[in-house]
């Protein structure tokens, strides 16, 4: 065996490894940058019909779930039953209703029910993107100092609900009521 | 009932595939031929089983049938039929039935047509061939399986995503399929070579074909993608260097250096060992691609939804096929005897460098698409390497490849006269040269590139054809109709390609020098200047498609006068569509043809002031892409009917015409 003709192997090898660390890395980690900050300044009027309004002050004091959703959303569609349920445990939840008309987004959740507490139309779609919103629907977990700790982007299903989402509002909740106590 | 038969079609491949991979190379090794003869109708029944399981999954996406997770995933009822099919590859799951089903095509058309190949050596091209497949077939059964129900079932799908929803993408992915999977012969005969240790100008004979094949695929998939984010995207930029761009691109210089160098094979009985490496690594690049598509470790616009356990499994597969024939390849590539001697001035010297330049053009895309990886891997930093980096690097290795590539088809085999053959190219350098210098006095705005690029692609274009004008015309003008005639198909075939090489070179010469861009903010009425002509703004209008509503623009196209308007020439239609399954906007540019290029116009946003921004563009000499490509593909189909693939193919209609073989070259096939 010639060392030279090894040489491709070698190059493989150090492609492979290269490979294999770049596989825990995860550039798409990038977007979720919120996660431990602050939720971004804003204040929104409520759909029409459904108020209160949401602003950002209003995220704080308690843990709390917002839900980026649309009429034209079929995903949100889908997962809008489970925010009934969520709403029912008595864990505050908030939509944010992204790029929507008043119009469509009323009928929506006057057909579908209204689980939110408060809603903010965000009409030109400005504070989705403060909040780094990318596709629709999203949902965040705000904690009590009104900072993101969790984004889940798509829709949500019952496994991510049971096994991410809860569990989060829980931990949080949990960390409040001993810094509270 | 029907997911669950593609599920069960699959698992069934799945078997065949494991027996396939290891019964025949048993048999091979000890000369069993009732093991050997296994091999054919395995990869018969594979295949049948993997269109089984896609027309299954195909059946699910034009049903609708929503219990079935990619369906509901990436499918929506809205959809015209079109894309309902074509969405059978619009996904993760999908598209890698597609690849399963290419790959067991090409095995089944080895055990079809491959009846004059050397038993043994079929034997273990069609194992290998099998190892691949029960790769392919364990990935998408343990981590992507295409069947998988859903429960509840949905009464809506997700959707396709918008910008997919064209019908030059939908058909793109499967060129590009039928390309990097065509590959996956070549390295199936160079793995089965290596472990036969021979490699003679039969074998090549045999693989050359397989790659061109694949490469004409290939190349028209890199086309159809670049030509539908031309007119797609809506700023119609052709190439991104986007890394699942250049995961295509390597195997297709690794490709495009793999054909060369198995001309050398089949004609000189040497570079053996050069040209088993490069089937392989081009295969390798194939697979590399793949990986960089689904496990995430790269963002790019193109990415599947990527799953780490996915890209594991890849990467262990890849460790697999990549590492093995490579430790293959170290121990047994000394066994390859040489053959003929060369000179560095030759026809084989120049292939040689032709193979050396794309070589060192594919590591420099490599290295420039994986070095984020590294730092990111090293130091934790995130880079981004830009078309800057490729456009320094990749060009400047073109050009003396682009310089070359004429001289090489006229020096002989095994030595050369370099002399002799630039003063048969005198006046192609004169015709060229003085192109560029008419250019020079002629236009405005030109630049040192851009009259270099002139003169190139006038050098590449004239040269290429320069070996036909020989063929034909060596014994002066009498009998230049016969020999017209008796042009072997390759030469034809090479002087396509080749010049298609130069049409590209010359359409991106004047494409990227003399484009001119305009934006402006546009109310009804208002003019705007784009090269020559004047585009009016009569009216936006909302129009309603199938699964998506539009914003029309009306425009009129007069040509530009110095007062008052002409008649108006042409009117444009461009779109902004929104759909209803999705978030996403697309723009539908209006593109129209002329004979100097191509007007294309973009409407934008509305400044909800009754304005709307107007992007205009004059793209001249952009359609020479394009059909310096299709040259290109062209040059590779009328090379793949020349008489020797022919005459090597079925044995049966050769014993009948023995007039064919005392043309064609001897071979140990038959």
């Amino acid at each position: 065996m010639r060392p030279a003709l090894a040489v491709p192997l070698v190059v493989f090898v150090v492609v492979a490894i290269a490979l294999a660390v770049g596989l825990g890395l995860k550039p798409r980690e990038i977007p979720s940058a919120l996660i431990g900050k602050p939720v971004p300044t804003f204040a929104l009027e409520p759909v029409q019909d459904f108020g209160p309004g949401l602003s950002s002050e209003n995220l704080k004091g308690q843990v709390a779930i917002v839900n980026v959703f649309a009429s034209w959303c079929v995903p949100c569609r889908v997962e809008h039953g489970l925010w009934a349920e969520v709403a029912k445990l008595g864990i505050p939840i908030y939509g944010l209703n992204y790029k929507d008309t008043p119009k469509n987004a009323s009928a929506w959740l006057a057909q579908l029910g209204n689980p939110y507490s408060r809603t903010g139309a965000d009409l030109g779609g400005r504070v989705g993107i403060d909040w780094g919103v990318y596709g629709v629907p999203e949902t965040f977990v705000v904690d009590e100092h009104g900072m993101i700790q969790l984004k889940f982007i798509g829709p949500v299903d019952r496994a991510a609900l049971d096994n991410q989402i809860l569990p989060k509002v829980r931990e949080l909740q949990s960390k409040a009521a001993r810094a509270a106590g | 009932m029907v997911a669950e038969l593609g599920h069960f079609a699959l698992i069934v491949a799945m078997v065949v595939a494991a027996v396939q991979a290891t019964v025949p190379l048993v048999g091979a090794a000890r000369g069993a031929d009732e093991l050997i003869a296994v091999a054919r109708p395995a990869a018969l029944i594979q295949f049948l089983m993997a269109g089984v399981a896609f027309f299954a999954l195909m059946y699910c996406f034009v049903q609708s049938d929503f219990s079935v997770l990619t369906v509901f995933q990436s499918s929506h009822s809205l959809k015209p039929l079109l894309y309902k099919v074509t969405g059978v590859w619009g996904n993760h799951e999908g598209s890698l039935l597609l690849w399963i089903l290419i790959l067991t095509g090409f095995g089944a058309a080895v055990a079809a047509f491959g009846t004059n190949l050397p038993p043994t050596l079929a034997a273990r091209v069609l194992a290998v061939q099998a190892m691949i497949g029960v790769g392919f077939l364990a990935f998408i059964l343990f981590t992507s399986n295409p069947f998988e129900r859903v429960f509840p079932v949905p009464l809506e799908g997700r959707g396709l995503n918008p910008l997919l929803q064209d019908p030059g993408l939908a058909i793109h992915p499967p060129f590009l399929y039928l390309g990097y999977v065509g590959f996956s012969l070549a390295f199936s005969f160079a793995v089965a070579a290596l472990i036969e240790g021979r490699v003679d100008p039969a074998w090549a004979r045999w693989v050359r074909p397989w790659t061109l094949a694949a490469w004409c695929f290939l190349t028209t998939g890199i086309t159809l993608g670049s030509w539908w984010a031309y007119y797609e995207l809506g700023w119609g930029g052709f190439w991104f260097w986007d890394p699942v761009e250049n995961a295509s691109f390597m195997p297709w210089l690794a490709g495009t250096a793999l054909l060369h160098s198995a001309i050398v094979v089949e004609r000189r009985d040497t570079l053996k060992a050069w040209t088993i490496l490069l089937a392989i690594l081009t295969f390798s690049l194939s697979l590399l691609g793949t990986f960089i598509v689904r496990s995430g470790v790269l963002t790019s616009v193109h990415a599947f939804a990527t799953d780490p356990a996915r890209g594991l499994f890849i990467l262990g597969f890849l460790v697999v096929v990549i590492g093995g024939s490579l430790a293959l390849f170290a121990v047994r590539a000394p066994a390859l005897k040489a053959g003929g001697l060369f000179a560095p001035i030759s026809r084989e010297g120049a292939l040689v460098l032709n193979n050396l330049l794309l070589a060192t053009a594919c590591a420099t895309v490599l290295l420039g698409t994986l070095y984020p990886l590294f730092l990111d891997a090293l130091t934790g930093e995130k880079v981004s390497v830009g078309p800057p980096f490729f456009n320094a690097t990749f060009g400047p290795l073109m050009v003396p490849l682009l310089v070359a590539m004429v001289v090489g088809p006229l020096l002989p085999w095994k030595r050369g006269d370099l002399r002799g053959a630039l003063e048969r190219l005198r006046f192609t350098f004169l015709v060229a040269a003085s192109a560029g210098v008419t250019v020079y006095a002629m236009a405005t705005d030109t630049s040192l590139a851009a009259i270099g690029g002139i003169i190139l692609a006038t050098w590449i274009i004239l040269g290429g054809l320069r070996p036909l004008y020989e063929r034909v015309f060596r014994g002066g003008v009498a009998g230049s109709a016969e020999r017209l005639r008796a042009l072997p198909r390759s030469a034809i075939g090479m002087a396509f390609a080749h010049c298609g090489i130069g049409v590209i070179v010359m359409g991106l010469t004047v494409l990227l020098t003399w484009q001119v861009e305009r934006d402006q903010v546009m109310r009804v009425g208002d003019a705007m200047n784009v090269s020559g002509y004047t585009i009016v703004l009569r009216g936006v209008q909302s129009a309603a498609g199938p699964n998506y509503v539009a914003q029309r623009a009306n425009f009129d196209v007069h040509r530009t006068r110095s007062e008052g308007l002409g008649p108006v020439l042409m009117t444009l239609h461009p779109e902004k569509r929104s759909y209803v399954d999705s978030p996403q906007v697309t723009t539908e540019a209006a593109i129209e043809p002329t004979v100097m290029g191509d007007l294309y116009v973009v409407v934008g946003d509305a400044d909800g002031t009754g304005g709307y921004a107007v992007r205009g563009y004059f793209k001249p000499f952009v359609h020479w892409l394009w059909f310096g490509a299709a040259l290109m593909v062209a040059g590779g189909v009328v090379s793949l009917t020349d008489r020797r693939h022919r005459v090597g193919a079925p044995s049966a209609r050769k014993s009948r015409d023995p007039g064919a073989l005392a043309g064609a070259h001897p071979s140990a096939a038959e």
